[in-house]
């Protein structure tokens, strides 16, 4: 069992970290593990924001070099990156070990987040112009307060709280899925994908990385590879019903959409919201309560349904 | 699609009747009657724990908005220890398992929405609800009505075992799994695989139905308005008799959902017994008949 959540303001910007933090802190008891975040705000054109990761948490307390192996990880992000030609505008350290780049670039992005990823350690978590990835152990209050997320801007979001059930208590496991290497574009799931390891293995002759064991992976890797076949994001929830076998809901966001998709058995739950104005979506309506104080119509999507929404 | 007709009591239902009992569906607090041993005992039928004398004109509020689940439900049940028979839930906001395990006659208004297992495990009270109602609401309920005003969850009366369970909009996958008893009236559409290993009691969908309707069902009857994406396995469709356009007509009427032109759309669905072996007798009665 985990909790996912999801919103967009299609009448400007909100105070969507702050309005997801309260959505997510409400669905803890479906997923005390890890909490994530994808938030979007504004972009500028060529400017990229780059969350990476140069350690676990837990590496904090067993390694006991680990500090100085993050200041030579961190060097030599800079380094590449300086080699590649992208000017850094600001780095932000949240915590010790997770970092924010503020970037100018004008080359292939995808090709600096394979060269970052190649240093020991180092994990791209999300790399785009209005995405900010955030995810760490813990509930939402603690993760928002340490990423600073209550007074984050923007238009849309999602988030998750995790219970692992088939992989490790770590950052990598956790959601959201940056859809590597595509620009902006997360996942987030809640359910147990049973043709994992088929699908996975598929992907990998393609050419995709996957960075953990977890199930949800998969679902920003699938996503990822039908974008770049040139489909469109609802050309891709409607692929998943028929090809990811399992029980499943998820949500992907993109720079300028949210999108949902509901398995073939409808054995995940999810309760949706819908105004002109605003779109929320989560596992249980108390989540939604708490942006919308008040009685409100909701219903929930069927089995296969899938729905697309623009900002 | 076999129609099916009613055929001669078995050699089973003829004994059990014989012998004083019934096949027919048990209804809640029906049972206490039924299974009453000794009828010149003093005793006239179970005694439930927590179930309370109460006055429908006493009237009293919760204001839930601050409240947990587990002290609304507390709140409820010392309002009718007070002997108030009428109480109604304000602020309510989505949460979970209000209203559970009320085991006695009770006008429960709702002023709002529930979250998941709203209702659950009740037997006697009547529940109108303004608002919608997560996932699994009225599990296991055993007797009382529950008027939904908008759309509900899925799993809408799991394991349903008697009284009237009615969503007056859109109800979510696998509506009545497992249903016992009872009756779950569909005002809007329903979801896939509704009727599901359905065991017995009476489901009616005014909307279509998704996918796998009735799959696995051993007894009880669907009636359907509209389609259903497909029957499941072992679901087939029947002749609806007198008896079902008049039971159908008068429950629709009841909760204001008879549509304009009557009930002349409805069709019904039934198990086809290929499945499994099953009859629709109590255990405690098979011990006695087999």
């Amino acid at each position: 069992m985990c909790g996912i959540a999801g919103l967009i303001h299609r009448d400007g910007a909100s105070s969507v970290g702050k309005e997801m933090t309260a959505m997510l802190q409400s669905l803890r008891h479906r997923g005390p593990d890890s909490t994530g975040f994808a938030v979007y705000g504004a972009s500028t054109p060529d400017e990229y924001v780059m969350r990476l990761k140069l350690a676990e948490q837990e590496d904090m307390t067993t390694d006991h070099h680990i500090r100085e192996k993050i200041r030579e990880r961190q060097a030599e992000v800079d380094k590449r990156l300086s080699e590649l030609g992208a000017e850094t505008l600001e780095v932000e350290e949240p915590t010790p070990y997770a970092f924010r780049y503020r970037l100018r670039y004008a080359g292939d992005t995808k090709q600096l987040a394979a060269d970052i990823e190649q240093i020991d350690g180092a994990e791209v978590l999300s790399f785009g112009s209005g995405l900010e990835l955030i995810k760490d152990l813990g509930d939402a209050t603690q993760v928002s307060k340490q990423y600073s997320l209550g007074a984050f801007r923007g238009t849309h979001a999602i988030g998750h709280t995790r219970m692992a059930t088939e992989s490790d208590v770590d950052i990598r496991s956790a959601h959201p899925y940056w859809a590597y290497p595509y620009n902006d574009i997360a996942v987030v799931h809640n359910g147990q994908l049973t043709n994992y390891w088929i699908m996975r293995r598929e992907m990998e002759r393609l050419g995709h990385r996957f960075m953990s064991n977890c199930d949800s992976e998969l679902l920003a890797v699938y996503t990822a590879n039908n974008l770049e076949q040139g489909a469109t994001l609802e050309d891709s929830l409607k692929a998943s019903i028929r090809e990811i076998d399992g029980v499943f809901t998820y949500l992907v966001a993109t720079d300028k959409e949210l999108g949902m998709a509901k398995d073939t058995m409808a054995a995940k739950p999810m309760v949706l919201y819908e105004s002109d104005d605003l779109v929320a979506l989560a596992s249980e309506e108390v989540a939604i309560r708490t942006i919308l104080p008040r009685e409100i119509d909701t219903s929930d999507p069927y089995d296969e349904e899938i729905r697309v929404w623009q900002r | 699609m076999a129609a099916l007709t009613r055929s001669a009591p078995s050699e089973q239902e003829r004994t059990s009747h014989e012998m004083g009992m019934h096949t027919e569906q048990l209804r809640g607090r029906s049972q206490q009657v039924f299974y009453d041993l000794d009828p010149n005992d003093a005793h006239t039928g179970f005694s439930l724990p927590n179930a309370y004398d109460v006055d429908f004109n006493k009237r009293a509020e919760i204001d839930a908005s601050n409240m947990p689940p587990s002290a609304v439900n507390t709140r409820i049940r010392d309002l009718m220890q007070e002997g108030y028979g009428t109480i109604v839930i304000k602020n309510p906001g989505a949460k979970h398992s209000i209203a559970v395990g009320i085991l006695n006659r009770l006008n429960l208004i709702i002023d709002g929405s529930l979250g998941y297992f709203g209702c659950g495990l009740i037997d006697g009270p009547n529940v109108r609800i303004a608002g919608r109602v997560g996932w699994s609401c009225a599990e296991n309920m055993m007797g009382g009505t529950i008027l939904i005003e908008k759309n509900a969850g899925s799993q809408f009366g799991a394991a349903l075992r008697g009284g009237d369970l009615v969503c007056k909009g859109n109800v979510g996958s696998r509506t009545g799994i497992d249903m016992k008893g009872g009756t779950i009236i569909v005002g809007g559409d329903t979801g896939a695989f509704t009727g599901f290993m359905m065991q017995r009691g009476r489901m009616v969908i005014c909307g279509n139905a998704g996918k796998n309707l009735g799959d696995s069902m051993y007894d009880g009857t669907i009636f359907i308005a509209g389609e259903p994406v497909s029957l499941g396995v072992d679901a087939v469709w029947a002749e609806l008799s007198d008896l079902d356009r008049h039971w159908l007509e008068r429950k629709l009427r009841m909760y204001d959902l008879l549509p304009k032109g009557g009930i002349a759309k409805f069709r019904k669905i039934a198990a086809g017994k290929q499945l499994w072996n099953y009859d629709n007798l109590e255990p405690t009665e098979k011990k006695l008949v087999l």
